[in-house]
C-alpha cells in the first residue's frame, strides 16, 4: 500500500514533464497510475468483503512514534476506490478541459499530488501519518483552488479554504496526540479495541472537541461551510474531484473511522447529529438561491455532506448503512453534474444554469449524463440516488425523533430535487440551440460513466452492497453487517415522503424565478453568516500581528540584536539560577602560553571592534577575532572547525565589504544611556556563556554518547572522521533540518535584496 | 572592479579552489573536510569569480542558477534517506555499497555520501545566491 501511495506521488512529480514531452499521449500516460490503482483495489475487494483487514507497516521515524502503517478494511477500501477510480476519470477530463492552458502540466501534478495524499489519509493506520496526509490534502486543495492565481478572487478563496481546513488540521494533530496518550497507541488498529479506555480518560472531552473540529471544518459542516462554495474558483475538474467526491468527505471518513473509539452517547453524538442536520437544511436551501451552476452544486454538496454526517452521527445500524449508500450515490451523481457543468461552460462559456436552454439536441451525450445524474440526485427510481434517499428516510424515521427528522429531511430533499432539476435538466430543455456543438468525448464520457454507475448501482444493488458497501458499513460499526437494498418496501411512510419531496421539488423548479426573487430580497441576511466571523477574525489577527510587529520589529538591526541576546540571556540565565547546582565547581585547568597569547589577541581585537570609529577597522577587527578562534580550534585539535571558521570569516569580510556600499556614513548617534544598556546586555551574555562553558566541560554526564560515536564511527558508519559521520549519519536528521533552515534563509535574504532593488531609488 | 592582476590570478586560482572543494567533499568522511566546508570553499571560489569578473560571469561559471543548486541539494539530502524505507528501515538509515572501480580500487559508496553532496550543494547555493545578489546591486 505504501508503494501504491508512492507511485502516485512519483506520477505527480513527473506530470509536468510528461505533459510537456508526451504531447497528445500525456493523458494516456497520466491516466495509467490511477487506473492501475483502481484495478489493484478492486482486486482486493473480494478479500475485504469476506471480512479480511490488510495491514502493512514500515517505520518512518520510530523515535517519534511515527510509523507509515496502512490499514485496508471495508471503509478504507470504499474511499480508496472512490479516490483512484474518480481520479482516473478526472485526470483524463482535465487534460481535455484545460487542453490549451499553458499550465496544464502543473494542474495535473497538483491533481495527482492530491490523489496520493488522499489515498494516504484513507489508508493510514497511524494517526500522525494520517495527519501528515490530511495536511497535504489541504495544501494541494489550496494549490488547486488558487490555480488561476492571477485572479484575486481565486487567491482569496484558496487562502480561506487553507485557513479554515488548516485550523482543523492543527486541531487534528493535537487531538491525535491526546488520543495517543489516552489510548496508549497511535495506531488506529490498536485504538479500535481500546475505546473503553479512551472514553473514560480525563482528556476525552478535549479529544472529541479537537477531532470534531478537524472533521467538521474539512467536510464543510455548518458553521464552517462557507469555504466550499468559494472554493469553486478552482478549475471544474478539481471542484468535482476534491470539493464534491473526495476531500470534503475526509471529515466524514475521520468521524466514521474513530466512531468505534470516541462514539456512543453524549457530546460526540449530539454535536455530529446537530451539525449534520443544520448543514443539511441550510445547505439545501442556500443552494436554491444560487444560479451559477458550480455554486449551486457546491451548496447542494454541503447539504449532502450534512446528510451523511447526520447519519454517521446517529450511529444506529440502519443509519450507518444509509450513510454508506448515500455517500457512494452522492459521489456518482454529484461528480457527474460537476463535470457536466464544466462541459457546458466549455461549450457555451456560460456559468449561469438558468440562462442555458435547449442544448439536448446539440449535446446529446452530455445531456444524457446530466439527466441520469439529476434524476438520481432527485431520487427517482430505479436509480441509486432513489435507494440512498429511501435509506436516509428509513433511518431517520427509525431514529429517536422521527417526526422532526422526517420533516427536516423532506424539506431539504425538496430543495435538493429542485436544484437537481435546475442544474441537470433545465439547460437541455426548451427551444433547441443549433449553433452549439457537442464537446469532446473526453468531456462527456467521464460524467456519463459516473451517471451509469447510478444506473448500475440502482439496477443491481445486491452486487454493489455485497462487494463493497456491507464491508464498509461493517468496518464503521465494528461488526459484520449486510446491507439489503430494495426498490419496493410496500406503501410505507418513507415512500410517501419520497414522493412528497419529488413533488415539492418539481414545484420549486417550476417557480424557480419567483424563488430567486424572494432570495434576492433575503440577500442582506447573508452578511450575518459565518463568513463574516471569518473576516472579522482575519482583521483582528492582522491587527494583533501589526501590534506585536511594531513592538518587536523596529527595523533597527541593533534593537533586534538586543532583543535576541537579552531574551537568550534571560531564559538561559533563569534556568541556570533556578535549576543549576550551585555547588558544581567551575572547571579550570589553566592555559598554556600560546593559548593565552591568542586569547589576549582575541580580547584586544574585540575591544578594537567595539571602540573603533571606522567601519572597515571594526570589520577587520572582527576578522581577527574569528581567525583567533580558528587558531584555538587548531590548538585543541579540531581541524574541521578551524577550517570552516577560516572560510566563514573570509566570506563574512567579503559580504561586509559588499554591504558597505549601501550603508550610510558612519556616525555615532547613540546616547550614553543606550551605550550603557548595550554594555550591560553584552556583558551579561559574555558572563553567561563563560559560565556555561566552564560548567559544561565540568559535568561529563553524557560521556557515553561521545564514546559511542568514537567507537562506532569507523566500524558501523564507514568513516574515520567522527565529526563528519555525526553530521551526515548519526545525526543526519538534525543536519537535514539545518540545511532546510539555511536554504530558507538564503531565499529570504535574496527576496529582500531583490525587493529593495526593485524599488525606485530614494523611497 | 577590473583589476588585471585579480583577473589573471582568479583564472588560475578558481579551478584550484573548485578542485579543492571537491577534494574536501570526497575525503570528508575519513579526514578533516566534509560537505559543509567544501561547499563554503566552492562558494568562496564563486565569490572570487564574481569580484574579478562581475556577477554575470560568475553566475555562468556555476552553470546553473544558485537557487537550482539549493533545490537540488535539499532534494539530494532528503532523497538519500528514502532508499532504506524501501527496505523497511527507518528514514535516513545509512546504506553502503562497495564498488570496485578498475584503477581506483574498492570504493565505499553510501547514502551518507549523497547526503553530504546535498549539504555541499545547499551551502554553495545559499552563499552564492546572497553574494551574487549583493554584487549585482553595486
Amino acid at each position: 500500500m505504501l508503494v501504491a501511495v508512492l507511485v502516485v506521488f512519483a506520477a505527480a512529480a513527473a506530470a509536468p514533464w510528461i505533459t510537456r514531452w508526451a504531447g497528445r499521449w500525456a493523458r494516456w500516460i497520466l491516466v495509467l497510475p490511477p487506473a492501475a490503482l483502481t484495478a489493484y483495489f478492486a482486486s482486493l475487494a473480494p478479500a475485504i468483503a469476506a471480512g479480511e483487514v490488510l495491514l502493512s507497516a514500515r517505520d518512518w521515524a520510530p523515535a517519534l512514534g511515527l510509523r507509515l502503517s496502512f490499514r485496508l478494511d471495508g471503509w478504507s477500501l470504499l474511499f480508496a476506490l472512490l479516490v483512484s477510480g474518480f481520479g482516473t476519470l478526472v485526470v483524463g477530463y482535465a487534460a481535455e478541459h484545460l487542453r490549451d492552458h499553458p499550465q496544464l502540466g502543473r494542474f495535473q501534478s497538483f491533481l495527482l499530488l492530491f490523489m496520493a495524499s488522499m489515498l494516504g489519509v484513507v489508508l493510514a493506520d497511524n494517526l500522525l501519518a494520517l495527519f501528515v496526509f490530511w495536511e497535504l490534502t489541504s495544501f494541494s486543495s489550496y494549490l488547486l483552488i488558487g490555480f488561476d492565481h492571477e485572479q484575486a478572487g481565486a487567491r482569496r478563496a484558496a487562502l480561506q479554504a487553507l485557513l479554515v481546513t488548516g485550523v482543523g488540521g492543527l486541531a487534528l494533530l493535537a487531538g491525535a496526540l491526546l488520543l495517543g496518550q489516552a489510548g496508549g497507541s497511535l495506531e488506529i488498529t490498536e485504538l479500535l479495541v481500546r475505546g473503553e479506555a479512551v472514553r473514560s480518560h480525563s482528556a476525552h472531552a478535549a479529544i472529541v472537541t479537537l477531532v470534531l473540529l478537524a472533521a467538521l471544518t474539512k467536510s464543510a459542516q455548518f458553521p464552517f461551510h462557507f469555504w466550499l462554495p468559494d472554493a469553486m474558483a478552482a478549475p471544474t475538474a478539481a471542484s468535482a474531484y476534491l470539493h464534491s467526491a473526495t476531500m470534503v468527505k475526509a471529515g466524514i471518513y475521520l468521524i466514521a473511522r474513530l466512531h468505534p473509539v470516541l462514539g456512543g452517547e453524549g457530546a460526540w453524538q449530539a454535536v455530529v447529529v446537530a451539525g449534520g442536520a443544520v448543514t443539511l437544511f441550510a445547505g439545501a436551501w442556500l443552494a436554491v438561491a444560487q444560479t451559477y451552476m458550480k455554486r449551486l452544486l457546491a451548496y447542494s454538496t454541503v447539504a449532502a455532506l450534512g446528510a451523511i454526517t447526520l447519519l454517521i452521527g446517529m450511529g444506529s445500524e440502519a443509519a450507518v448503512k444509509a450513510g454508506v449508500v448515500f455517500l457512494v450515490a452522492h459521489a456518482g451523481y454529484k461528480g457527474a453534474l460537476f463535470l457536466v457543468a464544466g462541459a457546458l461552460e466549455q461549450a457555451t462559456g456560460e456559468k449561469d444554469a438558468t440562462r442555458l436552454s435547449g442544448l439536448a439536441r446539440a449535446m446529446p451525450w452530455t445531456a444524457a449524463a446530466a439527466a441520469i445524474a439529476a434524476l438520481s440526485m432527485a431520487g427517482v427510481p430505479p436509480l441509486l440516488g432513489y435507494l440512498a434517499k429511501e435509506s436516509l428516510l428509513g433511518a431517520v424515521l427509525a431514529g429517536p425523533r422521527p417526526s422532526w427528522g422526517a420533516a427536516l429531511v423532506v424539506l431539504a430533499s425538496m430543495a435538493l430535487v429542485g436544484v437537481a432539476l435546475v442544474a441537470g435538466i433545465g439547460p437541455f430543455l426548451g427551444r433547441s440551440a443549433p449553433q452549439r456543438r457537442e464537446v469532446s468525448p473526453w468531456l462527456w464520457a467521464p460524467p456519463l460513466l459516473l451517471a451509469l454507475l447510478s444506473v448500475g448501482g440502482g439496477l443491481f444493488p445486491g452486487a454493489l452492497s455485497s462487494s463493497l458497501l456491507s464491508a464498509a458499513a461493517g468496518a464503521v460499526l465494528g461488526r459484520p453487517v449486510a446491507i439489503e437494498l430494495a426498490h419496493w418496501h410496500g406503501l410505507d411512510a418513507a415512500l410517501g415522503l419520497s414522493v412528497l419531496s419529488l413533488g415539492g421539488g418539481a414545484l420549486l423548479w417550476a417557480g424557480h424565478g419567483r424563488v430567486l426573487q424572494a432570495a434576492g430580497r433575503l440577500r442582506p441576511l447573508a452578511r450575518l453568516g459565518p463568513a463574516r466571523a471569518y473576516g472579522a477574525t482575519l482583521i483582528a489577527l492582522d491587527r494583533a500581528a501589526r501590534w506585536q510587529t511594531r513592538l518587536l520589529q523596529s527595523g533597527y538591526l541593533r534593537r533586534y540584536i538586543v532583543i535576541v541576546v537579552a531574551s537568550t540571556v534571560g531564559t538561559a540565565g533563569y534556568a541556570l539560577l533556578t535549576r543549576g547546582d550551585p555547588s558544581t565547581p567551575l572547571h579550570w585547568t589553566g592555559a598554556r602560553a600560546h593559548e593565552l597569547a591568542v586569547a589576549i589577541l582575541i580580547v584586544a581585537a574585540t575591544a578594537m571592534a567595539a571602540l573603533s570609529s571606522s567601519r572597515l577597522a571594526a570589520v577587520a577587527a572582527m576578522g581577527a577575532v574569528g581567525y583567533g578562534l580558528a587558531l584555538l580550534f587548531v590548538f585543541f585539535s579540531a581541524p574541521d572547525l578551524a577550517m570552516t571558521q577560516i572560510v566563514v570569516e573570509t566570506l563574512t569580510v567579503v559580504l561586509f565589504v559588499l554591504a558597505f556600499h549601501h550603508l550610510p556614513r558612519f556616525s555615532d548617534r547613540s546616547t550614553t544611556a543606550d551605550r550603557l544598556r548595550d554594555a550591560v546586555v553584552a556583558g551579561a551574555a559574555g558572563l553567561l556563556l563563560t559560565t556555561l562553558v566552564l560548567l559544561a566541560t565540568r559535568s561529563r554526564l553524557h560521556a557515553r554518547i561521545s564514546e559511542y560515536y568514537l567507537e562506532n564511527s569507523a566500524v558501523a558508519a564507514h568513516g574515520r572522521n567522527v565529526v563528519n559521520v555525526i553530521l551526515v549519519d548519526f545525526r543526519s536528521l538534525d543536519t537535514l533540518g539545518e540545511i532546510v533552515v539555511l536554504a530558507t534563509a538564503a531565499v529570504g535574504a535574496y527576496a529582500l535584496l531583490k525587493l529593495r532593488s526593485a524599488r525606485p531609488e530614494g523611497s | 572592479m577590473t583589476s588585471l592582476i585579480l583577473r589573471t590570478t582568479t583564472r588560475f586560482v578558481h579551478p584550484l579552489l573548485v578542485l579543492f572543494s571537491l577534494f574536501l567533499l570526497w575525503r570528508g568522511h575519513h579526514e578533516p573536510g566534509g560537505g559543509f566546508v567544501a561547499g563554503l570553499v566552492a562558494a568562496t571560489a564563486a565569490t572570487l569569480f564574481a569580484l574579478a569578473y562581475g556577477p554575470a560571469e560568475a553566475a555562468r561559471s556555476l552553470w546553473v542558477e544558485p537557487q537550482t543548486l539549493l533545490g537540488a541539494g535539499l532534494f539530494a539530502a532528503a532523497a538519500s534517506g528514502m532508499w532504506p524505507l524501501v527496505r523497511g528501515e527507518p528514514y535516513l538509515t545509512a546504506r553502503w555499497l562497495e564498488v570496485n572501480v578498475p584503477g581506483l580500487g574498492a570504493l565505499d559508496l553510501g547514502t551518507p555520501l549523497l547526503f553530504d553532496v546535498g549539504v555541499y550543494l545547499v551551502v554553495l547555493g545559499a552563499v552564492a545566491r546572497i553574494v551574487l545578489a549583493l554584487v549585482e546591486e553595486e
